[in-house]
């Protein structure tokens, strides 16, 4: 059984299309200042059509994580146990990704992480995680 | 609430593990008990809402238990929000009998998880809730979904692993008053805190159980004897998907609630008993405290003096909840509902509570996304 892969929709394409080229793309939207995910069609707070596309630093934190010791299909079973986080993006959008194990870096909420990128079959590219130092580049 | 709908009848299936049971034999078993429940000829039920079966799935269950239990009423649909859809049902019952559409309506839902899908397939059907684009390539389970709940609100307000293991301890307590119980063993926190991890922080008795049975309640108009009295009720929505949920420690259960609170005229400290959804440990907890029953990080400490029992300062899911009674789907929903119809009826036996006059039930589907709150009391 094959892990599943996003099937990216008119809302969404521009999003995977990034992931393709490693950059994680997200909307924004200027009357409210504000940073949204998943993509949608409109700002979900003043519901303007008029919503931006920027590109994120691959910067953020971790706001909390679960780790998976049962997984809920078997495409995932041989990967138990694996992390699930959500990760507060620096510039202000939250995402789910699974959380790489890197040497000794406690998985902690806090925790700082930067966006990796994760061949998915074919045609697909996921965004996932690692915890980062500090200063890490 | 205009009219006061009265909820006429009541009547839970067995549930566990029932071999011969079916989807479609489930509602017919709960209906009927509820119809004779209430003293109706089964000709009076003008209105039906059924809810959703994942054994048998299908686009229009209400219709199709309609034509197999040989019912034309003058409303049927089906109502679908995960673990709110069994308040939802009644909320919207009351909407009927509010508005004079109908005089009795039949709420009905009944699944055989257990024996018709086996935990695995259940698990794994229940897991396709996550955003097909953003959620299930990470293999976001539903455990795991409230795990990250678990691990935030923990991290925020020093909640421990065995303050969420007394909730599982409490309910498999309270079920153990229960002679219908899926299960009735006494556990221990040990018990919790040495079951396989299923995702951290919960374990497996931490996770509701997956049954099979059916539960059914008649909404009518006209008051008769054993009537309760649907006083308020209200919803909450924030989000679907635990990814865009607007805080992972405040959710739309306070709203949900205080609408229900407004609309009886009443208080949470008002409330004798209260009903509320428990898929998991964490989700009886966070609700406890968003609703307002008690202070964030307050409700762990209480539960472990026993706060939940039916002699406890807050009895809450007498009949042992999600976790213990029993888990099938909508009806597990609806059983928070005939629990706390039981308790104002004075019927509950070795499990009822003395005072018991007001009562409150909590559903919530989702990812603590979709909040349907009602207030009950003696009519």
């Amino acid at each position: 059984m094959d892990k599943p892969t996003p099937k990216p929709t008119k809302e969404s394409s521009y999003y995977w299309e990034g992931c393709f080229e490693h950059e994680l793309r997200y909307q924004y939207c200027e009357n409210c200042d504000r940073a949204q995910f998943p993509p949608a069609t409109r700002c979900g707070n003043c519901h303007t059509s008029k919503i931006e596309w920027r590109k994120s630093e691959l910067r953020g934190t971790l706001h909390s994580f679960s780790l998976v010791h049962r997984a809920s299909t078997k495409a995932f079973v041989a990967d138990v146990p694996y992390y699930v986080g959500l990760i507060d993006m620096n510039e202000g959008f939250r995402i789910m990704t699974n959380i790489q194990p890197t040497g000794d870096r406690e998985i902690k909420t806090g925790a700082p992480v930067q966006i990796i990128f994760e061949k998915r079959g074919s045609a697909t590219v996921l965004p996932q995680a690692k915890i980062a130092t500090k200063t890490e580049d | 609430m205009g009219n006061s709908p009265i909820i006429t009848g009541a009547f839970a299936t067995k549930v566990g593990k029932l071999a011969d049971s079916s989807c479609l034999s489930l509602h017919d078993e709960a209906a009927f008990g509820a119809i004779r429940d209430a003293e109706l000829d089964v000709r009076e039920i003008d209105g039906v809402i059924c809810a959703y079966s994942l054994t048998e799935p299908h686009l229009m269950l209400a219709s199709w238990f309609c034509e197999f239990a040989g019912l034309s009423p003058k409303i049927c649909y089906a109502v679908q929000s995960g673990g709110a859809t069994g308040a939802t049902m009644i909320m919207q019952a009351a909407s009927l009998i509010a508005a004079g559409t109908c005089r009795h309506v039949l709420v009905v839902a009944g699944d055989n998880r257990l024996t018709g899908l086996s935990r695995d397939g259940a698990i794994a059907a229940l897991s396709q809730v996550g955003h097909p684009q953003f959620e299930c390539p990470y293999g976001l389970s539903i455990p795991a979904a409230y795990g990250l709940v678990a691990n935030r609100y923990m991290h925020e307000f020093g909640v421990s692993d065995d303050h969420l293991a007394a909730v599982a301890v409490a309910m498999r307590a309270n079920a153990a008053n229960h002679p219908g119980a899926h299960m009735s063993d006494p556990i221990t926190i040990r018990d919790v805190s040495e079951s396989p991890m299923i995702a951290s922080p919960l374990r497996r008795l931490d996770c509701s159980l997956i049954s099979d049975g059916g539960a059914a309640l008649i909404v009518s108009a006209a008051p008769r004897d054993k009537a309760i009295e649907i006083l308020g009720a209200g919803q909450g929505h924030s989000h679907e998907h635990i990814v865009a949920a607007p805080s992972l420690v405040d959710f739309a259960c306070r709203q949900s609630s205080a609408r229900a609170f407004e609309s009886a005229g009443v208080t949470a400290d008002d409330i004798d008993i209260a009903q509320i959804y428990d898929s998991f440990t964490i989700t009886l907890l966070v609700e406890l405290e968003s609703i307002g029953f008690f202070e964030p990080g307050a409700a762990g400490p209480a539960i472990m003096k026993g706060a939940l029992q039916t002699d406890g300062s807050f009895p809450c899911n007498t009949h042992g909840g999600l976790l213990s009674h029993g888990h099938p789907g909508a009806a597990g929903g609806l059983f928070h509902v005939i629990e706390a119809v039981t308790q104002l009826r004075k019927e509950a036996g070795a499990r009822q509570v003395s005072d018991a006059e007001l009562a409150f039930v909590h559903g919530d589907g989702g990812i603590l996304s979709a909040h349907c709150s009602l207030v009950l009391g003696r009519g």
